[in-house]
């Protein structure tokens, strides 16, 4: 396995309380794989790519659990030993294209910042190899293009340069957090297709950070599906969109509007994600559930194997989750 | 099929970019360049294309927050572009506006109640003694309890905040809406509550939409006819059915096949678009998808297709269909 979360809590302390905004969460990727987690907006996806990159600081802080990168737990790295790691082995690019560059600086001078920090390379050879990395993302005229600053760029390049960037020191594992929720549709299409052949040119693992089911399903191999903080399914995308299990899912890829349907109304998950603050004693998703029982409401199921997938519900298992920390 | 309620002829919005010395433009963006088209009574027309294409300017022109550089909006049979001041903010009652960002486009300093009783009290629609009762029955049509008017904007989540945007909108009963974008800042299961909602107070107010938005997904279940938007020129106009099972233009081809399928037994070919879309500014003389069309062919770069009609209603601007148009003789090619 190149990279094994195990148990991760992350928590945000708060005026108000505590907020758990990754819970006990659990998930591996390997090599050359693209795992995709999905979720809406505070479900705790972020958050999990933040902590493995141990970009969290106060008020949040990582309470539980550990997050092996080739064997070894990056919470308890020191910080000059996870930033050798950083930017090397894993990185990361992340969804704003336009605020994560650096505006007065140029293109070239930012790629061979990352290049010559961890590579012991000289300048000719690190300009070298950043006009390298800028051509295999498909930047036209990349000599050219390297001098240019952040602003002379659509948003598409910029995606691009950021790409190039995260993979110029030939990372194991690039972290994708929402890569093309800022770009136009057929930009996206073109930044997904790039993604996937760079998977097979140079066989690093995807970690995709998304909200959108479409993405997933074209580029991912496995689906951790999150809500609240709480893996609530995991299998591989095939049997995901085929058969899911869990009702938020099956919900969720109905409400999806399709090219395909005749529907005149939109299938949907009624109400709304609950306040992190005040969570439901029970399962997080029982308030909106149509097929919720008297003891969702109660306990909170627990993530249990169910046909070589996992799902948390208690439709599939009786199981409780044990040893909640409420 | 229902008379027209928006007739728009050869609008066109250009921004000046820079000035000689004289204060004679010699750089212009064209946002909205040429474009007709129309929008039935009680219809919801889909505006779709990416961002910079133009679909935005159109809906502000319609709402009275741009003005036209030339061209007519007929409203009602009445010329929006040549009423006066007081005569066009009078029809501004009869248009209004969803914004995209439930964020911004509500005063946060405003309860919701306050938000909403806002456009009645502006236009004297009812004695002050009506005024609440009207609310809670608007906070009703958009699923929104009664006692939530007292609360303000940062109370509410995104979804709410749509609900409470549509709610104002409908204080003043408009005749048409203008939605920019409703959905795409909100969560995937959020977004079909909302585009239900929007389906169900058309039918309940006998509303008219113009509906724009990035995704021809999101406006298909909404939409009766979409239009298909490219650097401020309209390159194709259908029946929803029309556009989504025999898409003519090549623009519009590699924009359905763009979008994300989530049936994954099923690949598709996919036609992935070269470059990105180009700058609106000064742009050239032909066809302005001509640079990424992956159907181009001699003269595309020169000639400018109009939009016309190829049968059943469908109108597309592509030099690929002019035996089509069969009477198609080359001087109405040139525009």
């Amino acid at each position: 396995m190149l990279l094994e979360v195990k148990h991760l809590t992350t928590e945000f302390h708060l005026k108000k309380g505590v907020v758990n905004a990754v819970d006990d969460v659990s998930f591996s990727v390997d090599k050359g794989e693209i795992l995709a987690i999905v979720g809406e907006s505070g479900s705790g996806k972020s958050v999990t790519s933040l902590s493995i990159m141990g970009l969290i600081s106060p008020p949040g802080r990582i309470a539980k659990g550990e997050i092996l990168f080739k064997g070894n737990d990056l919470t308890r790295l020191p910080l000059h030993e996870l930033q050798k790691i950083r930017g090397d082995q894993i990185s990361m690019i992340f969804q704003e294209p336009m605020t994560s560059l650096n505006p007065v600086q140029r293109i070239r001078d930012q790629i061979m910042e990352s290049i010559m920090t961890h590579m012991k390379l000289t300048k000719e050879e690190a300009l070298r190899r950043t006009v390298e990395m800028l051509d295999l993302v498909g930047i036209p005229s990349p000599e050219a293009r390297a001098n240019d600053y952040p602003h002379q760029m659509s948003g598409g390049m910029r995606q691009r340069v950021m790409i190039a960037m995260a993979l110029s020191c030939r990372p194991e594992l690039l972290i994708a957090d929402e890569p093309t929720t800022a770009l136009d549709v057929t930009i996206q299409a073109q930044i997904l297709e790039l993604l996937y052949s760079l998977r097979e040119k140079l066989n690093m693992a995807v970690l995709l950070i998304t909200h959108d089911l479409g993405v997933v399903a074209e580029a991912a191999d496995r689906v951790v599906v999150m809500y609240c903080g709480k893996i609530l399914e995991e299998a591989d995308v095939k049997t995901l969109f085929t058969s899911p299990m869990h009702p938020y899912t099956v919900g969720l890829l109905e409400s999806i509007p399709r090219l395909d349907d005749e529907r005149e109304r939109l299938s949907m998950i009624r109400g709304m994600v609950p306040n992190p603050l005040h969570m439901p004693p029970g399962c997080a998703f029982s308030d909106r559930c149509d097929r919720c029982m008297e003891k969702c409401r109660k306990h909170m199921p627990a993530l249990v194997p169910v046909n070589g997938s996992k799902v948390r519900c208690f439709l599939y298992s009786e199981e409780v989750e044990e040893d909640r920390h409420e | 099929m229902n008379e027209p309620l928006v007739q728009i002829k050869n609008l066109k919005k250009y921004f000046t970019v820079r000035t000689d010395f004289f204060g004679r433009p010699t750089s212009v963006l064209k946002a909205v360049d040429d474009v007709s088209f129309e929008i039935r009574r009680g219809e919801a027309f889909g505006l779709v294309g990416e961002s910079g294409c133009g679909k935005t300017t159109i809906g502000k022109m319609l709402v009275n927050l741009y003005r036209p550089t030339s061209g007519t909006i007929l409203f009602d049979g009445r010329d929006l572009t040549a009423m006066d001041e007081e005569e066009r903010r009078k029809c501004c009652r009869d248009i209004q506006l969803i914004f995209q960002d439930p964020y911004a486009s509500l005063n946060p300093r405003m309860t919701i109640g306050d938000i909403i009783a806002e456009p009645i009290r502006i236009n004297h629609l009812l004695p002050s003694s009506e005024v609440e009762g009207r609310v809670n029955y608007l906070l009703g049509c958009v699923g929104l309890a009664n006692h939530l008017r007292n609360r303000y904007p940062h109370e509410f989540s995104g979804g709410q905040r749509q609900r409470v945007g549509i709610a104002r909108a409908l204080a003043v009963q408009p005749k048409l809406i203008v939605c920019d974008e409703p959905v795409s800042a909100l969560d995937v299961s959020i977004q079909a509550q909302v585009l239900n909602l929007l389906h169900d107070l058309k039918d309940e107010f006998g509303l008219t939409y113009l509906f724009i938005a990035h995704g021809l997904n999101v406006v298909k279940h909404i939409s009766d006819r979409v239009g298909v938007m490219y650097l401020g020129k309209l390159m194709e106009i259908a029946s929803k059915r029309e556009l989504y099972e025999k898409p003519l233009n090549p623009y519009t081809q590699a924009l359905l096949s763009a979008i994300p399928v989530t049936d994954v037994t099923r690949k598709k070919e996919r036609i992935i678009l070269k470059g990105d879309v180009p700058s609106p500014i000064d742009p050239g003389e032909g066809c302005r998808f001509a640079s990424r069309c992956f159907k181009v062919f001699e003269g595309c770069d020169r000639i400018c297709p109009p939009l016309r009609d190829v049968g059943n209603g469908h109108l597309v601007a592509c030099r690929l269909y002019d035996t089509l148009v069969g009477s198609a003789d080359s001087d109405s090619v040139s525009q």
